[in-house]
């Protein structure tokens, strides 16, 4: 309701239409936007960032070479203007950007021209409703994430409930890949993604449900705005988010839901459902030009999601990590400047330690797995959800401690 | 409030759509470039290149079967549990400490559901029954339970 408000506040006559479309309209566009740079553009980057990153950890390049020059002098009409480059002041700024930065858009057109190819043997129907299912459970988890200060397409109250239910929603999808597309490699990928995927589930549901036990909200905004405060400071800055309050003892919860996290995405250490050494590609073996990027569009937003959630239920979101009041005076649309900065920051800082964990360390096996999950993460989560009830407890019967009892009024 | 749930369903149908305009356009444009040309080969199950091996709708592991059923009991407990979370510190002036206690049995008697299973030998990947077992074939499964024991 704030977005219409807002819209209201920066376009008047939309008081004449109905509430409803002027709603409708508002969550079209921001989804839009949500869509067009945090969803599609920003896994083209997030591959160009990983490709240089593996590069730079496998002592090689990466991709250095497609860039805006060579798109100039790719094209007739703007080869005069790619030879530019060799005068001076352009040829000194050309050398501080690095090269390779339009490889993404190079790799999406090759994707889209590809042929696409449906096995013959494959279930067709469940082979294309796939990139659907998986699209729209991972895109849809984006509705809630507050992006900025009381900012987000969908105010939902069950808001992290609502995200960890669309991220099963993937789950159905990678098994209608991997059944659908009549392959056994396929079939072996989206059965151990699947099992991984709502394995790792349970860990991080507890963990975060650690954190909705002492926010007392299941809103994303509410629970940004319960990280304002802490140690008893009303603007206490990054002292405030759930990281670092309790004295550090929320600490294991996050750790907890971001190893959890990083296995849902199925990555190195956890990328056995893709093993490209014994599963060639796992679930998307089958799959091929512009249908396969949807799968790869879905892992890298996933990504993004996981370092969101953490962020926002850990780090505060778009809070800032210095006390709030330095900047409150500042005009709206610089403060929403400053929250989404600090939101994608703190967020993308996540995909970057995924990124470097793909690139460090080996792959874990099947039974480590599982062992890990169930034996381990799930273990700890439960028994520090318990205490963490418990010292929540502790806290509120001391700042209200009970009264009597009313049966020893009776008895005077 | 009235509408948030549709704004889950217009985020849903773009993310369709997104899919579908995609898929539409990419059909248009292998249509003027005639990308699209299939053949036996191509359409057939992909095994590295060999001639396929038997049908491709083959067993999978038990195993699988059996991490969902431990799945959906602690899944469900989480669900359940997740509105005990929401609600403890507000309902906390009028049930105090039994509130706590409440979600200490619930989750007790799910503790001891995990602990039985993980005694059972359901959480290992490669379960064994050791009393079926030869001595010479405990030697030479050393990760049996009671051999790492």
């Amino acid at each position: 309701m704030q977005l219409i408000q807002f819209a209201h506040g920066l376009l008047p006559f939309l008081a004449k239409w109905p509430d409803w479309v002027v709603y409708l309209a508002v969550v079209f566009l921001f989804a839009f936007a949500i869509l067009n740079t945090l969803v599609a553009p920003l896994t083209g980057i997030s591959t160009y960032i990983e490709r240089r990153l593996a590069g730079r950890a496998q002592y090689r390049w990466g991709p250095n070479r497609v860039g805006i020059r060579s798109l100039l002098a790719a094209m007739p009409i703007t080869r005069p203007i790619s030879k530019l480059a060799d005068v001076q002041p352009f040829k000194f700024i050309g050398s501080k950007i690095p090269g390779g930065l339009l490889q993404f858009a190079a790799d999406g057109l090759k994707l889209f021209t590809k042929e696409d190819i449906i096995p013959a043997q494959a279930d067709k129907m469940l082979f294309r409703l796939s990139p659907y299912v998986v699209m729209a459970g991972s895109f849809a988890a984006f509705a809630v994430f507050p992006v900025s200060f009381w900012c987000s397409a969908i105010n939902l109250n069950i808001g992290i409930f609502y995200v960890l239910g669309m991220s099963s929603v993937v789950v159905p999808g990678i098994l209608m890949a991997g059944w659908g597309s009549a392959n056994k490699w396929a079939l072996f990928g989206g059965m151990r993604s699947a099992s991984q995927i709502v394995s790792y589930e349970i860990p991080v549901a507890i963990a975060l449900m650690t954190v909705v036990m002492l926010a007392g909200t299941m809103n994303m905004n509410e629970i940004v705005a319960t990280q304002r405060s802490g140690y008893g400071i009303e603007k206490a800055g990054f002292l405030g988010w759930y990281l670092f309050r309790y004295g550090g003892l929320m600490i294991v919860p996050f750790v907890i839901y971001f190893i959890g996290g990083c296995a849902e995405v199925n990555r190195t250490p956890f990328d056995l459902p893709e093993g490209e050494s014994e599963l060639v590609s796992g679930y998307h073996t089958e799959y091929s030009g512009f249908r396969w990027s949807f799968f790869f569009m879905a892992e890298y937003s996933n990504m993004f999601a996981v370092g969101a959630i953490a962020t926002t239920m850990f780090l505060g979101g778009p809070l800032p990590p210095y006390p709030v009041q330095f900047t409150e005076s500042l005009p709206m649309l610089i403060r929403f400047g400053e929250g989404f900065f600090w939101f994608f920051a703190k967020s993308y800082f996540f995909v970057l330690v995924m990124i470097h964990m793909r690139w460090t360390l080996p792959r874990y096996r099947i039974d480590q797995l599982m062992q890990l999950c169930w034996k381990v993460l799930m273990p700890i989560a439960l028994v520090w959800f318990v205490l963490m009830c418990g010292i929540k407890m502790a806290r509120m019967e001391m700042a209200a401690p009970a009264e009597a009892p009313v049966v020893a009024e009776v008895h005077k | 409030m009235r509408y948030d749930y549709v704004g889950v369903l217009v985020f849903l149908v773009l993310a369709v759509g997104f899919v579908f305009i995609g898929m539409l356009a990419q059909r248009i444009v292998s249509g003027f470039l005639h990308t699209n040309r299939p053949n036996a080969a191509k359409l057939s199950p992909y095994e590295c290149g060999e001639e396929p091996v038997g049908g491709t709708f083959i067993r999978f592991n038990i195993r699988f079967y059996v991490m969902a059923l431990v799945f959906i009991v602690f899944d469900v407990e989480v669900v359940l549990l997740f509105p005990w979370a929401r609600v403890y510190q507000e309902l906390y002036a009028f049930y105090r400490t039994a509130l706590f206690w409440d979600m200490l049995v619930f989750v007790g008697i799910l503790a001891l559901g995990l602990a039985y299973i993980w005694g059972k030998g359901d959480l290992e990947w490669v379960k064994t029954f050791e009393k079926h077992l030869s001595p010479a074939e405990k030697v030479a499964r050393p990760h049996t339970k009671k051999e790492a024991a």
